[in-house]
């Protein structure tokens, strides 16, 4: 569906997770970063942006694994960064879609 | 004209819930499944306990930890004729063949995937009445187990828990 986010139309699933990868940028990242409350920092940005280019890189989505061990993240940190349930919350500010790997 | 915009609520669904898992096998096999599980509850932000009893020693044994065996003997799944599975050797290359298996899915080995769960807020313990039969202390197991405990106390950690047995 066609919904405005940071002041435009972009398209975005049931669930919120928007479903064109091009239509996203930094702004539109703060935005639903501040919808799950989180306020978006460099540091979360850096994660989003490895978390863009592996999607763009191989069509899937790094699962939380992937992005410590590929994108040299720190477990825990991921886990303060982005509390609870970090590999869905990334992928919903990075505007790809949820990770569905096992690891 | 727009529509009114769907936000996920990822906290909601997880208030509360608990999960353990009794880790009682010590082949490479029967390791996975607990640390695959409890990495995708944690991943969920479930709170996660592994409890590690008799056999499951093996995995938080720092002896054997890193390296677990996979064998084909008496396992019909694996559609190896029975008197050939036993041959020497055999444990061995089956062995070597899952790791590499479990390697090409970007899937960590044993140690490496205890030190990922525990980062990610898992919880460790050892069973006592294991310990006192194999005769290891605190210092033979991985770092990141959390203690030494009886059977009484992990009722009381699990009260509440969904709790799994492999």
């Amino acid at each position: 569906m066609l919904v405005t986010i940071a002041g435009r139309p972009v398209h975005v699933n049931d669930e919120g997770f928007l479903t064109e990868y091009e239509e996203w940028d930094e702004a539109i990242a703060a935005a639903l970063a501040a919808d799950i409350g989180i306020t978006l920092t460099q540091e979360h940005l850096a994660v989003v942006r490895f978390v863009r280019d592996d999607y763009h890189a191989r069509s899937v989505t790094p699962t939380l694994r992937r992005v410590t061990s590929a994108g040299g993240f720190d477990t825990r940190r991921l886990f303060v960064l982005f509390p609870k349930k970090p590999a869905k919350k990334i992928s919903y500010i990075a505007g790809v879609p949820k990770p569905v790997g096992c690891v | 004209m727009t529509n009114a915009r769907p936000v996920p609520t990822f906290d909601d669904d997880v208030s509360g819930r608990k999960l353990c898992i009794i880790c009682s096998k010590g082949s490479l096999d029967m390791a996975y499944p607990g640390l695959i599980l409890a990495n995708a509850a944690l991943g969920e932000g479930i709170e996660t306990h592994l409890f590690f009893t008799f056999w499951g020693y093996e995995i938080i044994n720092k002896k054997t930890m890193g390296a677990l065996q996979f064998c084909p003997v008496g396992n019909p799944a694996t559609h190896m004729p029975t008197a050939l599975s036993g041959l020497p050797g055999m444990q061995g290359m089956a062995t070597r063949m899952m790791r590499r298996q479990i390697a090409a899915l970007e899937v960590p080995p044993v140690p490496e995937f205890l030190e990922l769960i525990a980062d990610a807020g898992g919880h460790l313990w050892a069973c006592r009445m294991s310990a006192d039969m194999m005769k290891l202390e605190r210092d033979d197991l991985f770092e990141r187990v959390e203690g030494i405990i009886g059977a009484t106390e992990f009722i009381e950690i699990s009260a509440g828990a969904q709790t799994i047995f492999i």
